[in-house]
């Protein structure tokens, strides 16, 4: 079987959810679409479900912050249809101050560990999660390090700041 | 670290006991512990910790423009860093848009896949001094050995190679490497088969491996497991047939596939793994014969790092060097995903990019990661030694698996 089209993707996903779930790019032919923490389960079981769609790999679960807009924290899901070689990228975006999410583990258990880390860096909460603590982190540890807001180098040091490159 | 898992439900009439397997063992092939409670030398439950060796890999890259990036993919599996490198340099060039020539191309099949060797190399001798066959093992290893002088030879380096750069390689492949790869292919031609006649019939070795730690094709996917753990369950997913890079679509290759997923299942698709590898690089040398012998890199000199004698003698180069180590091209604001195959499986490089001096996010699919997380619920009513030689079959490497 070959690819499906992204056009035909986002026609099925349009079908069933209607604006719920809304494409966002398809850089370099993958497409992204979005969609919000109370559909994030049925979107993820009907591509893994529905008979054409078939997604039935999960590749991949992981997020991004991005701490000037107001719904900051993306969880962005990866699936794999391994019969029609399709690839597909899911994101939820979650305000800073509620960041629970449903667990994707009673779809995949794989999911298990890539949630335990994204919240381990993110601090994002997978509800319904069966052990969610973290896990290549110290327990004691008391930020999510991966956040925009806790800088790796000095924050003192200006020389490499982007202005001074003209950005 | 707190929260140790501690077994607190055990009943009373029951007397088990707690194990600690690793953090350093030699059995655990590197830093992870296993808190096993134990009846008797059977395993009734089980927890895994991780994160020993985590370096923040993806932290720091958030950090570095993209060549300063090279030397972390080194340190992820350092069994097989050269797909490490070349998957991130692939990553980059397809954000880039960067068009590779197709000997580059070649040239990075031949590094890849003698990376792949390598790695089933030590997994599948050390498979055997688990079971108590140390011979297979140092006879391998002079292998592994060739290999690394190829490395050297083409890069300086052995182990942590950093051998890719964006739009093809540091350095040609000069007459000596190309004559040791094709020793290289002689020789372990010779070496693979007696390697395999020592163990793919030898009783005690098939006794302690057939039907240990079966997985199901279901199991497996439903855990995302990728690589030759998967095809050993019995799904033919691979990521150089479903999804060609580096002109693997030119090559004529098989996905060697198990049956029931056990720990010998996993041994003869690696060693199978290992015939076609070689293969593939055969098929290679012929192809390179038929291009041009200059060609090493793309001609894109805004983002491949000049050779350093040009960069002291003409200026062009110097800007670039200096634009390059700065952090200071222009990079599309794009996000993409590339993935490879890994000797351990699917080795992905999701790269959300803002235009800076570096990725705004850098995530890595680690193969071992993902593959590992099965390892303690699958050792339930395990052996203790039957739960050895299934951590050396999953081939985990610590460093790719904490990052």
């Amino acid at each position: 079987m070959g690819k499906i089209a992204n056009e035909v993707l986002v026609e099925k996903l349009a079908g069933r959810f209607g604006d719920q779930v809304m494409p966002l790019n398809q850089d370099f032919g993958l497409l992204a679409v979005e969609t919000t923490k109370e559909l994030i389960t049925d979107v993820l079981a009907y591509l893994k479900q529905d008979e054409e769609l078939k997604f039935i790999f999960l590749t991949d679960i992981t997020a991004i912050h991005y701490p000037e807009l107001e719904k900051s924290i993306g969880v962005i899901y990866h699936l794999h249809s391994l019969t029609t070689n399709t690839r597909i990228c899911v994101k939820v975006f979650l305000t800073a101050d509620n960041v629970h999410i449903p667990t994707a583990t009673n779809l995949w258990e794989g999911a298990n560990w890539m949630e335990r880390e994204t919240y381990d860096f993110f601090g994002v909460v997978f509800d319904g999660h069966p052990d969610l603590r973290r896990i290549l982190n110290v327990d004691d540890m008391t930020v999510f390090p991966m956040r925009k807001e806790f800088p790796l180098e000095d924050p003192n040091r200006i020389d490499k700041k982007d202005y001074f490159f003209g950005r | 670290m707190q929260n140790h898992p501690v077994f607190t439900d055990n009943d009373p009439q029951t007397e088990y006991s707690t194990l600690n397997l690793g953090p350093t063992h030699p059995a655990t092939h590197g830093v992870f512990q296993n808190v096993l409670q134990m009846d008797g030398e059977r395993i009734v439950n089980g927890v895994s910790t991780i994160g020993y060796i985590h370096r923040a890999f993806e932290k720091i890259a958030e950090h570095r423009p993209f060549y300063q990036i090279t030397p972390l993919t080194d340190r992820l599996n350092y069994c097989s860093s050269p797909i490490n490198n070349m998957g991130w340099h692939m990553t980059v060039e397809k954000l880039l848009g960067i068009t590779t020539p197709k000997r580059v191309d070649y040239m990075r099949i031949i590094i890849m896949e003698l990376a792949r060797i390598t790695d089933h190399i030590i997994c599948n001798s050390i498979l055997g001094v688990d079971t108590g066959a140390l011979t297979g093992f140092t006879y391998m290893m002079q292998y592994r050995e060739s290999v690394y002088e190829i490395y050297e030879e083409i890069c300086g380096s052995r182990l942590t190679t950093n051998i890719g750069r964006i739009g093809g390689f540091e350095r040609n492949f000069n007459k000596i490497a190309f004559d040791k790869i094709r020793k290289f292919l002689k020789d372990f031609n010779y070496g693979l088969k007696e390697f395999e006649s020592l163990f793919n019939r030898n009783r005690i070795f098939v006794d302690r491996t057939r039907g240990v730690a079966a997985v199901t094709a279901e199991t497996a996917l439903n855990y995302s497991w990728t690589g030759p753990i998967l095809r050993a369950a019995g799904v033919d997913y691979d990521v150089r047939a479903m999804e060609p890079y580096s002109s693997y679509e030119e090559f004529d290759f098989e996905v060697p596939v198990g049956d029931n997923g056990d720990v010998y299942a996993r041994f003869l698709v690696r060693n199978e793994e290992m015939w076609q590898s070689m293969r593939l690089i055969e098929q290679a040398l012929d192809k390179i014969e038929k291009e041009s012998p200059e060609i090493f890199h793309a001609d894109v000199p805004e983002f491949y790092l000049p050779p350093k004698q040009e960069v002291y003698n003409n200026m062009e180069a110097l800007i670039y060097h200096f634009k390059i180590v700065m952090g200071e091209v222009d990079t599309p604001n794009a996000e993409v995903y590339h993935a490879v195959e890994g000797a351990n499986g699917e080795l992905g490089f999701y790269l959300v990019n803002d235009g800076g001096r570096s990725p705004y996010r850098l995530h890595f699919r680690r193969p071992s990661f993902i593959n590992y997380q099965m390892y303690a619920p699958m050792s339930q009513g395990m052996l203790l030694s039957d739960a050895i030689i299934n951590m050396s079959s999953l081939n985990v490497i610590a460093g790719e698996l904490d990052a």
